[in-house]
């Protein structure tokens, strides 16, 4: 068969299994437009900022596990690109992006829409290409796929100028079923000696707890983890990012960790003598002050990246391997060891765990006459079940989410934890809602989030993917302001807007439903209607207490045992509605 | 602690940026970088000097291994090695100094390898302390030139790095 660069691409998609792009067109990649025309196996999202198709891609990728396909033109469409390209590198998210480039003759000449697509990503990819040859397209398309989704996945720039893609130009066309890199060469199980040694730590432990990270979801490990903290009847903690992997809703959860997580999971944290770190990378979210994390315990760490090993926190028990076939190794080991458990030790240890849960350091003001974000992701859990997609924007109804959504499966929490990307959560739930049409999806953000990619509203309206936008409206950049009040004496510098759009105006200017709530005694019914809409996209601009506080909350230079806690429950009703 | 970090990568357009970008996003020093092709036509080789702590450099080669472009490397540091750098030194010569700066480069063991009536080129290999013991010795003012090819190495025996 021969084919066209063009068409080249368009078939190594096909034969990738790709069943969406999400994509922006624009002069460079014209050829692979006509392409994409030409046939009906593989969809094309179009969306309205390529940013947004980068998240969407991401959202995809996070809900399914397969990875993200995108297309942008050269250029400003490529550089559009990056922010979402960056989201994806620093979640560990599969994605492969295809960015039109100049064509090579005029490459280095500063042509109309140019850029250095190869260079600008270098930082933020796993992996780029820049295809010179209409008979490498095929394979480098491959071998994209194969690094972005193995190992520790990422994101994957494939760059192609014009002329590679050109109608005129037939070769051959194959594509490799199979692809090998002599340079990389992921590591699949754990090292035995090092398994052995683990096994040692995990039943001579006194005070032991299992901290897991958002390498299990993207590893699959999910039942395998549930199996081992089970065996174990050890605390199991999890990252932002870890959410969902073992059930929130399991008697062994402890809550997440980090900044804001639990009072009980951080104490566990500090307290341990010995942490099983699952697929988690000790981000200073996580840790806290460096010199005061985890003071007494040993740690062995399990993950895909061996430079994730020892890169802030120095371990006792490095094991480099896929976390699904490592806890297996674990799993076995655990059962066909000589001794047991130490029934007694982890009997004392509940009991401290237990006393340290009583404080219950998420509980809020349930009397307040203003709506309480809390009380809206409660009613949100409740109305769906505990059962839906949730994604995020980022800053405090973000953690909100995280805190008030216990999420029993993985997969299910999507949300942009490492860049800390605004705008993430509209286009991403665009993505999560095409690959799970019958699902509920249902995007927490605020008012500020919102607006970074709001133009993605348009799109949903055109590939009809209803979702509900649960606008947590306090008028605030939350999160910022929240650290203005605590660092720098409540000067609210830029993080008050003055002019918010009317959301429900703006919902139903793009073709959807919206509605606005300010009371929370109609909270409840103004969900249940909006995800009654099967079919409609809703907008609900939920007018929440305005100077509400994420807590619990570590702040900078703190560790996990000095956390800020909320003070009287019970006294704030204050109800600063515009 | 310095260390001398041999690198076999993919010859591929950019490879040398891959590295190059990764010391400057991660705030790790470079002392000095060669890179040119090697028997072999499809990979290049590089050797990096740099400067950290035990934990900078284990991430150093972590990161390094991390890149895809990266074959296979060796902290040079770790195993018996050779170390060799190429120096060029172009030195004014007044008349009464020649002879003393000719014995002083056959001490060295250099060669001079162009002369005019007012200048030589010095031509030195050795590991990087001696090329910085042989600029030392000579008159600073006298100096008009030096170029260095920054450091390469090889471990010593059988084994080697290679494919």
């Amino acid at each position: 068969m021969e084919l066209n660069g063009a068409q080249i691409v368009i078939q190594s998609l096909k034969d990738e299994g790709v069943e969406y792009i999400f994509g922006y067109p624009g002069g460079a990649v014209l050829h692979l437009y006509d392409a994409i025309f030409q046939q009906d196996d593989v969809k094309h999202i179009l969306v309205r900022h390529e940013q947004g198709a980068t998240h969407a891609a991401d959202g995809y990728a996070r809900s399914t596990g397969k990875p993200g396909v995108v297309l942008v033109t050269s250029g400003p469409g490529a550089t559009n690109a990056v922010t979402g390209i960056a989201t994806a590198y620093m979640d560990s998210i599969p994605m492969v992006v295809i960015s039109g480039q100049v064509p090579s003759s005029v490459i280095g000449s500063d042509a109309f829409q140019e850029v250095d697509m190869v260079g600008i990503t270098r930082p933020c990819v796993k992996h780029n290409f820049l295809v010179s040859d209409v008979t490498k397209i095929a394979e480098t398309i491959k071998k994209a796929f194969y690094v972005a989704t193995t190992g520790r996945p990422g994101p994957v720039v494939i760059d192609i100028p014009k002329d590679i893609t050109a109608p005129d130009v037939k070769v051959p066309y194959h594509y490799p079923k199979k692809v090998e890199m002599r340079s990389y060469q992921p590591a699949t199980t754990g090292n035995k000696a090092q398994i052995k040694k683990a096994i040692e730590l995990l039943l001579t432990a006194q005070r032991p707890v299992i901290y897991s990270g958002g390498g299990v979801v993207l590893g699959n490990g999910s039942q395998e983890l549930i199996e081992l903290a089970h065996l174990l009847g050890y605390p199991v903690t999890q990252t932002l990012m870890g959410l969902g992997a073992f059930p929130s809703t399991d008697k062994q959860f402890i809550g997440m960790l980090g900044m804001h997580g639990t009072y009980e999971a951080n104490m566990t944290m500090h307290e341990s003598d010995l942490i099983l770190a699952i697929g988690a990378r000790f981000d200073d979210r996580v840790t806290g002050k460096l010199d005061l994390f985890c003071p007494y315990a040993k740690i062995i760490h399990v993950d895909i990246d061996p430079a994730s090993i020892s890169k802030t926190v120095k371990v006792d028990v490095p094991i480099v391997g896929e976390v699904k076939l490592v806890i297996r190794q674990l799993f076995e080991g655990l059962k066909d060891a000589k001794y047991k458990i130490d029934k007694k030790a982890a009997e004392t240890w509940w009991q401290q765990i237990n006393q340290w849960r009583s404080i219950q350091c998420l509980e809020f003001d349930r009397q307040s006459i203003a709506i309480k974000p809390q009380y809206v992701i409660e009613q949100l859990y409740q109305v769906t079940r505990g059962d839906a997609f949730v994604t995020s924007d980022v800053g405090q109804h973000q953690m909100w989410a995280a805190q008030y959504y216990p999420f029993d499966k993985p997969r299910r929490w999507i949300n942009s934890g490492g860049l800390g990307t605004m705008g993430f959560g509209l286009p991403a739930a665009i993505g999560v809602k095409l690959a799970h049409p019958n699902a509920d999806v249902a995007c927490v953000t605020g008012d500020a989030s919102i607006q970074m990619c709001i133009q993605e509203l348009s799109t949903a309206l055109q590939y009809k993917t209803p979702i509900k936008i649960i606008n947590l409206n306090n008028s605030y950049m939350g999160m910022v302001r929240q650290w203005q009040e605590f660092s720098y004496e409540s000067r609210y510098s830029h993080s008050y807007m003055e002019t918010i759009p009317d959301f429900v105006k703006l919902a139903e200017a793009y073709g959807h439903v919206g509605i606005r709530i300010d009371k929370p005694e109609d909270v409840r019914a103004a969900l249940e209607q909006a995800f009654a809409m099967k079919d409609r996209t809703v907008f609900l601009d939920i007018l929440t207490d305005r100077t509400e506080n994420v807590y619990p909350m570590i702040e900078t230079g703190k560790s996990h045992h000095d956390m800020k806690l909320r003070v009287a429950i019970g006294t704030t009703t204050d109800r600063e509605l515009s | 602690m310095r260390h001398i970090i041999a690198i076999l990568m993919e010859n591929e357009a950019g490879a040398l940026s891959r590295v190059a970008g990764l010391f400057s996003a991660r705030g790790y020093n470079i002392e000095s970088l060669t890179v040119a092709p090697t028997e072999d036509a499809s990979l290049s080789r590089m050797t990096l000097v740099t400067r950290g702590s035990e934990d900078v450099i284990e991430q150093i080669i972590k990161q390094l291994n991390k890149l895809i472009d990266v074959v296979k490397l060796i902290d040079l540091e770790e195993v018996v090695h050779i170390e060799r750098e190429l120096m060029l030194v172009k030195i004014k010569t007044a008349d009464k100094m020649r002879d003393e700066l000719r014995s002083v480069v056959d001490i060295f063991r250099g060669k001079i390898i162009d002369v005019t009536p007012a200048s030589y080129v010095i031509e030195m290999t050795g590991t990087s302390d001696k090329l910085d013991a042989f600029i030392a010795t000579v008159d600073k003012n006298s100096i008009i030139e030096v170029v260095r090819s920054g450091a390469t190495g090889i471990s010593r025996g059988e084994k080697g790095l290679h494919l």
